[in-house]
């Protein structure tokens, strides 16, 4: 069961770095595991993390966000923001009892195509090998979603 | 204060006057020296140009020992001993993957939590008290020495300026001396080549000499013992390859602030130099 | 419910060779509110555009996925070709079935799936869709140029001749930059302030341009089209209307051994002085730092001498704010200093110098009137040693670029040095010649073949002095690492260009891109190299990166040419991805409950406080609004708002919601 279970990943990326450096993957023709679907903001900082507990709800299995390397943003600040918000939003998930080891935080720019495919492939190995997230539907019963 | 003693070969050897003096000046300031037991060569000038795990093994198995001996910071007076216990020691906290190699290598447990600081550093704590202490100022211009190990590599020995360092400056101030301004200061002395090739030792070391002399210093002052022996055991070959003869002093910073505190020059290991620690004489002949 | 319509690209062979495209517009047609899904070869293509509008004329379509390439290439194309089938253009998305899909990953099933899914996402995200309206803002065509070197002054001219207004803000009491230091210029050695001067008093002259000497940007508020920049004029301390420049002050100013800044601390000058002979405006200012009544409380003979009274000690900084509708910051770079040099002595010798410093010895304007005299004694050095890549290409010294143009002004320092030292011997320590450029290389041989500089490959790892002489060694590293040790009289340090003081604040202020050294970021290296990422804010000259002076009023021109473009129209139109907050009927109004701290959030202080009054004017509630001309659509503000009363158009909760729900 566990070998041929394959992880849902679910990328929230930015549009002005890691979009573009997941295009740039393409351009440059680097493959990857096709497990990850990219939903495209505008910035990390629109990132609202009960979007990232709605995809868990929905049945992903792990969560990459990713956005402009510090002082990179497009719109200044918002990566700041979003790593601000990660710090806190990572104890209280832990607090909650969600399994912080799924989801990554990581800067990819619009220049590193090889970083992203490298990324993409870590997480994808990590979850498959952490297994599906049953433990959410556990959590959604206890009342926590 | 207490504090870990590592003397190293050196210092049991051609350098005993660094030896006696650091342990007089020391305890003369009130510091206790803790020397790490059944110590081992550190595997200086050799061991880390022709086995790597050697390098770090040895270093390695002096500062397990002195961890085992509860010592928190370990003085090595020898530049050249600091360097590699400093070199070994920052290599292994950035791969600590090699720890295990080596702790199977020396058969004990490493931890690397022992700072190791040079002979300037401890000095340089005891300044203010050093000045205070002084009976006897060192009124004499001084041609600092610093050599090469000392303040380099700054990556790993991260002490003073690399070029131009000022510390063995402000401590022969402190004992009344002025040091002279020279360009010398990190200059090579031919090092190792002390004992394989003599030639190149008198013209690297000729130039510090000359140049000290010309500049009006009445000593060089050095803080390592492979500096020393350049400057005074090869002083012969030196004088012959320059053709002139030079008789400036060289001493052990240690040695000059014994002298500052008053305590007794046999006792400072003064009378162990080739060329005779005798100041009038030297500045007549740089006069000439 | 929606009728959408699917359009799968085959790319060619790009998407079709790993997607089965038929079998995924098969699968499209079956996802509810598809109301058609169709494959093609080549979407983006003319016809492929139009099959595209008669399906949505035919199927009566009122939204669109087109899945082909990333939305970053042909985005507008396809917007663009929905709008024209009268479909508004938000209501079309793009699934990125190549970059994303065909290219990086294997021909399988589960990549044909991955492209479905991608779809599907859009789908459920269009129904979440509402149509959109560009923005449009008014445009104030007054320019203002942030540095009056010789980009800046060509920007400033540039514009002025297309017919608009120019505020040309220069911090110091002059125009001019460093290239009105400079003595010739390579690689013609013309002599640079004969071509510069010239410029400087049309661009003082024209009457489309304001100069603002002694002045420095404070504060820049609003957005493209809509600046409002706060500009401080520092206090020259005397009327310039009343001024005639006649510099009688000057002469008489008791206080004449104050370090020249113009001649690098080479020269002297007095306490109110203007900077050199030629400066513009012919003001002079007094330095309060060093002017002995500032320090004493008394002297005033500036003020005894002056003919028409103009001295005002008693003269404060003053604000201004101007409305602008376009800046271009040209506010150059900065020399690294001998000081920085350790194996060099710290600055300690005076004859080790930098290039600026060797500029002004050769320079007929400058304190040895362009005879060549060391500074320590005066003397005529002998034997000069120039050090190229003093900085530059040094990781250790914290620049790992190249600065560009000292391979080229080394060359000319040494011709310049032998023209005027017949018998004198130059030596030039280099790493590696780059002289790419039209007449370049050329330059750098004559140096070597005609004027007999001795060019030695190799690095200098000490400089000390001995006998009145530099002792230079260094290395030769085409002879093997030969060891080769030179006796200077005078070394000149060819040192790293670096970005300006203060740049990065400046950037902070301007809300603009800088990379790690502090020269500000182009919105595309090669795409757009004189635009920032933000909008109506253009670049010109070594700000950005090392230039020449060749290059500097290339780009300056580029600048100015986006600046009149921008100018020529009267409104501009803005993507309407912008933030809006919640309104409703009462008694809620807004879910806002006014806590603000969106407002700290917004990076562009676009968020603004509202009132909602009732009919008798008693405030109700204070809510917040987002000016949509500021708003640049981060969504910071969206993910901050603790009510979820602010929402991003074009990417609101909604439809991510919709997104994820669908995954």
């Amino acid at each position: 069961m566990t070998e041929s279970f394959e992880p849902k990943i679910t990328a929230f990326v930015c549009n002005w770095c890691t979009y573009a450096g997941a295009d740039l993957t393409g351009t440059s023709r680097i493959n990857y595991q096709s497990n990850v679907r990219v939903l495209r903001v505008p910035c990390t900082g629109r990132i609202d993390f009960m979007l990232l507990m709605k995809a868990f709800q929905k049945g992903s299995d792990g969560v990459i966000v990713s956005g402009c390397h510090p002082n990179d943003c497009h719109y200044t600040s918002g990566n700041y923001h979003a790593r601000r918000r990660w710090m806190v939003y990572k104890d209280l998930m832990d607090f909650m009892g969600v399994d912080t080891n799924r989801v990554t935080f990581s800067w990819v720019s619009a220049a590193e195509g090889a970083r992203w495919a490298q990324l993409v492939n870590e997480v994808t190995d990590n979850i498959r090998n952490l297994g599906p997230y049953a433990e959410y539907k556990a959590l959604a019963v206890a009342g926590i979603e | 204060m207490r504090i870990g003693y590592y003397p190293g070969c050196s210092l049991l050897g051609s350098s005993r006057e660094f030896d006696e003096s650091t342990r007089a000046v020391l305890t003369a300031l009130g510091v206790e020296l803790t020397e790490v037991s059944d110590w081992n060569c550190c595997g200086a000038s050799s061991a880390h140009v022709l086995n790597h795990e050697l390098s770090l093994a040895l270093p390695a198995r002096i500062l397990a020992l002195a961890e085992q001996a509860g010592i928190t910071e370990i003085l090595a007076p020898c530049a050249a001993c600091s360097n590699r216990l400093l070199s070994a020691q920052q290599e292994l906290a950035a791969h600590p993957e090699k720890i295990a190699e080596i702790e199977a290598a020396i058969g004990m447990p490493y931890k690397g939590t022992a700072k190791i600081v040079n002979i300037l550093e401890v000095l340089g704590r005891l300044k203010d008290q050093i000045a205070a202490k002084t009976t006897k100022p060192f009124a004499k211009k001084v041609a600092n020495y610093y050599g090469c190990l000392l303040v380099r590599p700054p990556r790993v020995v991260n002490f003073d300026r690399p070029e131009d360092p000022q510390s063995m400056d402000l401590m022969v101030k402190a004992v009344g001396a002025t040091p002279v301004e020279w360009p010398f200061k990190t200059e090579c002395c031919g090092a190792a080549f002390s004992v394989t090739r003599t030639d190149i030792v008198a013209k690297l070391s000729g130039k510090l000499v000359k140049d000290a002399v010309k500049r009006g210093a009445d000593v060089i002052v050095v803080a390592c013992p492979m500096c020393h022996s350049n400057l005074d055991l090869r002083r012969s070959e030196i004088n012959e390859y320059l053709g002139e003869q030079h008789g400036i002093p060289a001493m052990f910073i240690t040695q000059v602030i014994g002298l500052a505190l008053g305590l007794d020059p046999v006792a400072l290991g003064i009378q162990r130099h080739m060329v005779p620690v005798e100041f009038k004489e030297t500045a007549a002949a740089s006069a000439q | 419910m929606s009728r959408i319509g699917v359009f799968t690209c085959h790319c060619g062979e790009n998407i079709g060779a790993t997607v089965d495209c038929a079998k995924v517009a098969e699968m499209c047609k079956h996802v509810p509110g598809v109301a058609h899904s169709v494959d093609y070869k080549y979407m983006c293509s003319d016809p492929g555009q139009r099959m595209m509008q008669e399906a949505i004329k035919e199927h009566n379509l009122d939204g669109v996925v087109v899945a082909a390439c990333s939305p970053r290439m042909h985005e507008p194309t396809f917007r663009r070709a929905v709008s024209n089938a009268g479909v508004n253009p938000y209501m079309c998305e793009m699934a990125n079935l190549r970059e994303h899909c065909s290219w990086v990953h294997e021909k399988n099933d589960a990549t044909t799936q991955k492209a479905a899914d991608l779809i599907r996402v859009l789908v459920e995200k269009i129904k979440h869709n509402t149509p959109l309206y560009p923005i449009k803002v008014p445009v104030t065509k007054t320019a203002m140029v942030v540095g009056g070197g010789v980009a800046g002054i060509q920007v400033a001219l540039d514009i002025a001749n297309g017919g608009h207004k120019v505020i040309l803000v220069e911090k110091s009491p002059s125009i001019g930059g460093h290239m009105s230091q400079l003595s010739e210029t390579f690689p013609t050695l013309d002599c640079s302030q004969c071509i510069l001067t010239p410029r400087m008093v049309e661009a003082a002259q024209h009457p489309n341009i304001t100069l603002m000497t002694y002045s420095e940007v404070e504060k820049v508020d609003g957005f493209i089209g809509n600046f409002k920049v706060t500009v401080r004029k520092k206090a020259r301390k005397l009327d310039e209307k009343l001024c005639t420049g006649c510099g009688l002050c000057i002469q008489k100013c008791p206080n004449k051994k104050i370090s020249d800044e113009f001649n690098e601390g080479l020269g002297t000058r007095t306490a109110i002085y203007v900077p050199f002979p030629q400066a513009v405006p012919n003001r002079p200012v007094i330095d309060t730092l060093n002017c002995t009544f500032y320090k004493t409380g008394k002297c005033k003979v500036c003020e005894k001498v002056c003919p028409t009274n103009a001295i005002r000690f008693e003269q404060e900084d003053e604000l201004v704010t101007i409305d602008i509708g376009a800046i271009v910051l040209a506010t150059g770079f900065k020399l690294m200093k001998t000081e920085a040099f350790p194996e060099y002595g710290y600055g300690k010798h005076k004859d080790i110098i930098d290039g600026m410093q060797f500029e002004r010895l050769a320079s007929a304007s400058g304190p040895t009137a362009g005879v060549m005299k060391r500074p320590s004694d005066g003397k005529e050095p002998e034997t000069v040693v120039f050090i190229a890549c003093s900085g530059s290409r040094d990781r250790s010294k914290g620049v790992p670029y190249c600065s560009k143009v000292c391979c080229m002004y080394t060359a000319k320092h040494a011709m310049l040095y032998k023209h005027k030292v017949h018998s004198g011997k130059a030596y030039v320590f280099y790493m590696d010649i780059r002289a790419a450029g039209k007449d370049y290389d050329e330059f750098v041989r004559r140096a070597i073949e005609e004027d007999d500089v001795k060019y030695i490959r190799g690095r200098v790892s000490k400089i000390y002095e001995e006998d009145g002489k530099l002792i230079v060694k260094g290395a030769d590293t085409l002879m093997g690492g030969e060891p080769v040790e030179i006796k200077a009289d005078m070394v000149v340090l060819a040192t790293a260009v670096q970005s300006n003081d203060r740049s990065e604040e400046l950037a902070q202020t301007l809300h603009v891109s800088y990379d790690t050294y502090g020269f500000f970021a182009e919105a595309h290296p090669k795409l757009r190299p004189v635009e920032t990422n933000t909008g109506g804010i253009f670049l010109a000259g070594a700000c950005q990166a090392p230039r020449d002076i060749p290059e500097s009023v290339a780009q300056a021109s580029a600048a100015a040419s986006k600046v009149l473009g921008l100018f020529s129209q009267d409104q501009l139109t803005r993507e309407p991805i912008v933030a809006v907050v919640n309104r409703q009927a009462g008694p809620t109004y807004s879910y806002c409950v006014g806590c603000f701290l969106c407002q700290t959030a917004c990076p562009y202080q676009a968020i603004e406080q509202e009132q909602i009054l009732a009919r008798n004017g008693e405030v109700i509630k204070t809510i917040a609004r987002i000016n949509p001309g500021l708003c640049q659509g981060c969504g910071t503000c969206v993910a901050t708002c603790r009510t979820k009363a602010i929402d991003l158009q074009g990417f609101s909760n909604e439809q991510l919601y919709a997104e994820i729900m669908t995954l």
